[in-house]
């Protein structure tokens, strides 16, 4: 089942609320998504640890209903 | 469910050999286009890495993802540690890092063609 980009970015910063995300649309087909989530709570963190937190604020949507979820998180610059 | 069996039969695969890849198909007929971009990625780095079917072993492909608490395949593993998935692996290959964390673990590398 495609999920809607607004959604996975009402997700994401339902989960980290200081996310600035970005989404695109990879093939327009619903389906395949790049997003680029950048949150001051990934200070410190490694990149696994960082992409876990958005793993985690998607609720288990991804590898599920999100086949195809290209990722990408990082601090603001100062 | 977490089955024990699964993941102590994980940690002695990624125990056994220095680089692991968990993935979908095999190095040669990959079934997924993350699995490929990540067996491309090791080929360019001359890594040898063991690979694992996951869609050969319906038990293996939910343990490993509870395993690292990660919910996708590919999943890379060196010296035991979880590395990352397809886009992790990307970021670092493009940055240089992981070339640098495989020379850092002193993993065995074939001379790079490219």
């Amino acid at each position: 089942m495609p999920m809607d980009a607004s959604e996975i970015e009402r997700l994401i910063k339902e989960g980290i609320p200081d996310a600035a995300v970005t989404i695109e649309d990879l093939r327009g087909d619903g389906d395949h998504y790049a997003a680029h989530v950048v949150s001051n709570t990934f200070a410190g963190k490694t990149r696994v640890q960082q992409h876990q937190m958005v793993y985690t604020a998607l609720k288990g949507n991804m590898g599920d209903a999100l086949h195809a979820l290209a990722l990408q998180t990082s601090v603001p610059d100062q | 469910m977490s089955d024990n069996s699964v993941f102590e039969r994980i940690r002695q695969d990624v125990g056994d050999a220095p680089v692991v890849l968990y993935m979908k198909g095999s190095p040669v007929f990959p079934q997924c286009g993350f699995s490929s971009t990540c067996v491309e990625i090791l080929t360019r780095l001359g890594v040898k890495f063991k690979s694992h079917d996951v869609l050969m072993d319906p038990g293996l492909r939910d343990g490993i993802k509870e395993f690292s608490q990660w919910p996708t395949i590919p999943q890379l593993y060196v010296k035991g540690e979880f590395v990352g998935g397809c886009d992790i692996m990307r970021e670092m290959y493009e940055t240089g890092e992981l070339d640098q964390y495989m020379t850092e673990q002193g993993i065995d590398r074939e001379v790079a063609t490219a």
